[in-house]
């Protein structure tokens, strides 16, 4: 909403300085956004003078003149006929904007170049003489700006107005908010009519209106007026009008305008003599039928849609927009002007339909004055005879189905206090209540039965409950006034959810392991399962759509982490970083039907690429694999106490499922029967469908099922008063033997003496055959009662690498 | 007697300078502060003084055997460091061997600050689905079907009744659904709002806090937020509280702190007001606990909301909200 400072100086008295007036604004609930001089746009029309007029060669009726604006001098063309040397003129120079959005350039004339231009008091929206160039008093001084030569200054503030507040969707609604922290009056422009109608005819002779949904529609009122002359607007109106933002059109549809910027209430005109039988009918619409608003477009209209119809078709979408075919033109000679008030959900209903938000929309969609509908109608009437564009038929139709109750609201100053922590006094309530044109009655029993009936003023459509009362006596009394005190704290409390405390926890001990955090958007491009090289029936494929999505890469909700890892590695890479370990907590979501909530299931994915290190003088770059990353899961395994190798398995994910991951180079973490996640090295395929070319390796584990792993708690364990023992065994096997086969062998694993169980070496090549391996392991043997002797741990040794060798076919080497 | 023990020290002072090997110091503490040395056997003879004198020639005895003493420690440190003293040296400013460290994203650095702040209070932090039904993220907030205050959030559809979650709101219900006051909770998460530009993604995260109790008021509010915005920003900053719109919450409003940039001047960032919004709050409007079965008679509460981008931005002076998802290493490494 914006308010000029002149306008609103018709309504109240302001004695504040603008940025205390702006300041006070704010703190009043309605939030000044900006503020600026409405005369801004003459800052580049300066006072020049005429020094010489010289005939355009190239064209009669064009003359060449040089302006002088002190400093310089400035050549131009110029077609007006009252220009004469000596004469004082505004030059508009390159870059200035006039009223109607024209922005001056430099140019050429018929081949003559043109510095600027010289204005008419129209073009420059000062005046209505719009034949020749302004002429301006000869004492201004050359070269300033038009606005500080003409004392041109009228600040706008740009209010950002709440929802709740459409009662300031009007000049005057402004105004008796200063008005109530100002402790003065509002004056009301008057609504009385100037002149009496002359004509005898009665409205209700040639005119009726008929509701026919009362609920969509609860008053309607019309004026008639003949002899009607449209033409333009007086200067007056046309530049308040200009001041709040709206383009003047004609002088009737001007008023409507003006009397909506100054109450809030819309008003329609239409052009009499076009409708139907005469008459107006409030009903919905036809499904399906067609009509072809103001803006010149076709509109299919459905059922639930309130129309403004005459005796046979639709004329108007009530309260949004009117229709062409009823649409006021320079050849109308009667009007019919409509006020009325709607139900707010409907307009809104069907002006989002259309997205058709236009003034009269947002107005009626926040609910316009209940009460306010013929008073409106009675000062546009005014305006009307004012501005001599019309003749009034005597009479007024008010169609009100519905009637206005004004609401009485009960709230107890007990009440009050208690909600605001405050000490605030009866009368001060009072006081402040009535500033706003509250009416207040006050029943006094005692000092805790001390009840307050109000009965808001009907604009103040956003007042229903105590609460409501409650939320005015704060803001007027000021929210700064109220003391700041602490909340008692019950003692109570929850335990913490140790899901969201491990979450803290993971985040932290992977930028422990050298990972940094991203967080990539949860939408991505629809085609993502399918450059994830998904089998059709993959679940990722059920990604939940957007209806509207902001482009096509951020078109459905993701079903995986690993498009955004894959997404942020190139970026990363085509601005030449190249070595990344990254990792990302968040949710993936799957579809699960129509008007059903998705899957929402939390993961934490992790991407390595590059070097294991930046190259630095200790070491060699040296390119990371799929053990740097295996290794780094481990470890925040181990963090968490999760025990590996008693419930975490890393194996080899078949071939045949590996979609997006290199077969032969993926491991599934196994958890007893659970696949909580996978680990491998991104497929070729897919790093082409990302535009990637170098070598990437990512894991993905659920987070709830990593959660489920991680102990409670743990015990303490003795630390060992007896020494170790180890002994180390070599094996060849076949080149494909998966070395968790020892690792996690059952029999190795239940001896009761064997501690530690560990790979030294893995070796291939001479002299080992081709197909076969040379795998060595450290078996670590303690014993909790004494020292191990030699010969105890000999034999058991022996008996452990004999099952070995047997269990795997394997053989000693030579 | 004074004069005695102060030559003493004075000799033995002397001699030291010329003990730099071990074996001459140690000859030096024997001779003075041995069983027989000198300052040992003045402190025996004290007792032969006459009575008047013995207290002075005692502290006396004391101070010298302490500065002597002191002395030949330090005499003794210096030899021994001599002793260690070779040609094999390394160079400490050659770079150490590098150990990886990775960093979190800001937002969870802010995140983390918020909820640990609101856990101080005794607050406990809830989580809520991302995609949301439209009761819970509007309706049950009493923000009706076809309602302007609609309009203050662009939301994404997934269907007539299905949507990406605006804000943290909705765990407001859910919790009050699951829960009896008194309730104190601090809600961390993703919100998405169908917008963008340079100071919006259509991604973003928000905090939302609740409290219910049966005397909780406006002046509880504002005093759990004032020790909230001292905390995370800092102790002397000037904020208000300005009166506000939000359906969910009567008395409505936006905390606003003094620009942490100009201070107040105006510039660029406050958008030349002097002030930045940093949260949004209110008293629990009657309609959300009638929506969560709460006794509207019986319970208060207060609920607020803020952006943890815009915190983040701030603090860390961030000038473009885009530069969070673009995980540009080099930008997630400064955090």
């Amino acid at each position: 909403m914006k308010a000029s400072l002149s306008w609103l100086k018709k309504y109240i008295t302001i004695d504040m300085e603008l940025s205390e007036l702006a300041d006070a604004l704010t703190m009043a609930g309605l939030e000044v956004d900006n503020i600026y001089d409405r005369y801004e746009y003459l800052d580049k029309v300066v006072v020049g003078c005429i020094t010489e007029i010289k005939p355009h060669p190239n064209a009669d009726r064009l003359s060449l003149c040089t302006i002088t604006t002190g400093d310089d001098q400035i050549n131009l063309v110029c077609g007006a006929d009252n220009i004469k040397t000596g004469m004082h003129v505004p030059l508009a120079l390159p870059g200035a904007e006039l009223p109607g959005g024209f922005v001056i350039k430099k140019s050429v004339i018929r081949g003559e170049a043109s510095g600027g231009i010289l204005c008419s008091a129209t073009e420059l929206g000062l005046g209505e003489d719009k034949k020749g160039i302004m002429n301006l008093p000869d004492n201004l001084k050359l070269g300033e700006s038009l606005a500080i030569a003409l004392k041109l200054s009228d600040p706008v503030l740009e209010i950002d107005l709440t929802p709740n507040r459409p009662d300031c969707l009007g000049i005057i609604g402004v105004a008796r908010e200063i008005a109530a922290f100002q402790n003065k009056q509002v004056q009301y422009p008057s609504s009385k009519p100037i002149a009496s109608a002359e004509l005898d005819e009665n409205i209700s002779d040639l005119t009726s209106v008929k509701i026919e949904n009362t609920d969509l529609c609860s008053r309607y009122g019309a004026k008639l007026f003949k002899n009607v002359k449209i033409g333009h607007s007086p200067l007056w109106l046309k530049d308040r009008l200009i001041s709040t933002g709206i383009r003047p059109i004609n002088n009737f549809v001007d008023i409507t305008n003006y009397v909506m910027m100054e109450t809030g209430q819309p008003l329609h005109a239409f052009d009499f003599d076009k409708l139907a039988e005469k008459r107006i009918v409030v009903r919905t619409a036809k499904k399906g039928e067609n009509f072809i608003t103001l803006d010149n477009k076709k509109r299919t209209l459905s059922k639930q849609m309130l129309m403004i119809c005459d005796g046979e078709k639709p004329v108007a979408i009530a309260g949004v927009m009117g229709g062409l075919n009823s649409e006021v033109t320079d050849t109308t000679t009667s009007v019919l002007l409509e006020s009325a008030y709607f139900d707010p959900s409907s307009i809104r209903k069907t002006s989002k339909k259309f997205s058709l938000n236009t003034d009269a929309a947002h107005r009626f969609e926040r609910g316009v004055d209940p009460a306010g509908t013929i008073k409106a109608l009675k000062r546009a009437v005014q305006l009307i005879e004012k501005t001599k564009c019309g003749t009034v038929i005597n009479g007024i139709i008010d169609e009100n189905p519905v009637p206005y109750k004004p609401l009485s609201i009960n709230v107890k100053l007990e009440e009050i206090n208690s909600l605001l922590g405050t000490n605030i006094k009866r009368n001060k309530i009072i006081e402040l209540l009535q500033g706003i044109e509250f009416s207040v009655k006050n029943k006094t029993k005692d000092e805790f039965d001390n009840l307050f009936i109000i009965t808001p003023p009907s604009y103040r459509v956003d007042i229903k409950r105590p609460v409501d009362i409650i939320e005015e006596i704060a803001r007027l009394y000021g929210y700064n006034r109220i003391p700041v005190t602490f909340p008692a704290i019950p003692a109570k409390t929850k335990k913490s959810s140790s899901y969201i405390v491990y979450k803290k926890q993971i985040k932290s001990l992977m930028t422990g392991l050298g990972f940094s955090e991203c967080i990539n958007y949860s939408f991505i491009n629809n085609r993502s399962a399918a450059r994830l090289n998904l089998e059709p029936d993959d679940a990722r494929y059920n990604m939940v759509n957007l209806l509207n999505p902001l482009s096509k890469d951020h078109a459905v909700m993701r079903s995986s982490l690993i498009p955004g890892m894959l997404e942020t590695m190139r970026r990363n890479i085509t601005r030449n970083v190249y070595n990344l370990k990254l990792f990302e907590i968040g949710k993936i979501f799957i579809h699960k039907g129509e008007d059903v909530l998705p899957r929402e299931k939390e993961i934490i994915a992790g991407l390595l690429t590059g070097t294991r290190e930046e190259s630095n003088w200790h070491n060699q770059d040296n390119p990371v694999d799929f053990y740097d990353l295996k290794g780094a899961v481990e470890a925040l395994f181990d963090a968490l106490k999760i025990n590996k190798t008693a419930s975490v398995k890393f194996t080899m994910l078949p071939d045949n499922q590996c979609y997006y991951t290199k077969p032969g180079y993926t491991a599934q973490i196994i958890s007893g029967n659970k696949t909580a996640g996978i680990i491998g090295e991104v497929n070729h395929r897919v790093l082409n469908n990302f535009n990637l070319s170098a070598k990437a390796f990512i894991f993905e584990i659920n987070l709830t099922e990593l959660y489920k792993l991680i102990p409670e708690t743990v015990f303490a364990e003795p630390v060992p008063k007896f020494p170790a023992v180890s002994r180390d065994i070599t094996m060849i096997v076949d080149k494909n033997f998966e070395s968790a086969n020892i690792l996690e062998n059952e029999s190795l694993l239940k001896e009761n003496l064997l501690e530690k169980l560990e790979l030294l070496a893995v070796f291939e090549g001479e002299p080992i055959p081709t197909d076969k391996k040379s795998i060595s392991f450290r078996i670590t043997y303690r014993s909790a009662q004494g020292t191990l002797e030699d010969n105890t741990i000999n034999k058991i040794h022996k008996k452990l690498s004999d099952n070995l060798i047997t269990e795997f076919n394997a053989a000693l080497p030579e | 007697m004074n004069d005695h023990i102060n030559q003493i020290e004075k000799n033995a002072l002397q001699e030291l300078e010329s003990a730099d090997c071990k074996k001459s110091l140690e000859a030096l503490i024997v001779k003075y502060l041995g069983r027989k040395g000198l300052v040992t056997q003045f402190l025996r003879n004290i007792s032969k003084l006459p009575q008047d004198e013995r207290p002075e020639a005692g502290k006396q005895a004391n101070l010298t055997k302490k500065s002597l003493n002191a002395a030949f420690q330090k005499q003794q440190r210096d030899i021994e460091n001599k002793s260690l003293q070779t040609e094999d040296r390394i160079d400490v400013s050659l770079p150490g061997r590098p150990t990886a460290t990775g960093s979190l994203h800001p937002i969870t650095h802010i995140t983390d600050r918020i909820c640990d702040i609101f856990l101080r209070f005794g607050f406990d932090i809830a989580e809520g689905p991302e995609v949301e039904t439209d009761y819970y993220n509007f309706e049950a907030l009493n923000i009706p079907k076809n309602h302007p205050a609609r309009d203050m959030q662009d939301t994404f559809y997934i269907s007539d009744n299905i949507v990406l979650r605006t804000h943290t709101s909705p765990i407001q219900i859910r919790i009050m659904e699951q829960q009896e006051p008194p309730v104190r909770i601090i809600a961390p998460g993703k919100v998405y709002r169908c917008d963008s530009d340079l100071t919006h993604t259509p991604m973003f995260h928000q905090v939302e806090g609740l409290m219910v109790d049966k005397k909780i008021t406006f002046a509880d509010l504002k005093g759990m937020l004032t020790l909230f915005v001292h905390q995370i920003f800092d102790d002397k900053i000037s904020l208000r509280f300005r009166p506000s719109f939000f359906p969910f919450t009567e008395p409505s409003a936006e905390v606003d702190i003094l620009c942490v940039i100009c201070r107040g001047k105006g510039c660029r960032v406050c958008s030349g007001t002097g002030w930045l919004e940093v949260l949004g709050c209110g008293m629990v409007h009657p309609a959300v606990f009638e929506n969560a079965g709460y006794d509207t008679k019986q319970y208060k509460g207060f609920a607020f909301g803020m952006g943890i981008e815009r915190i983040a931005m701030l603090k860390y002076r961030i000038d473009d909200i885009r530069k969070y998802f673009e995980n540009d290493l080099r930008f997630l490494r400064q955090f």
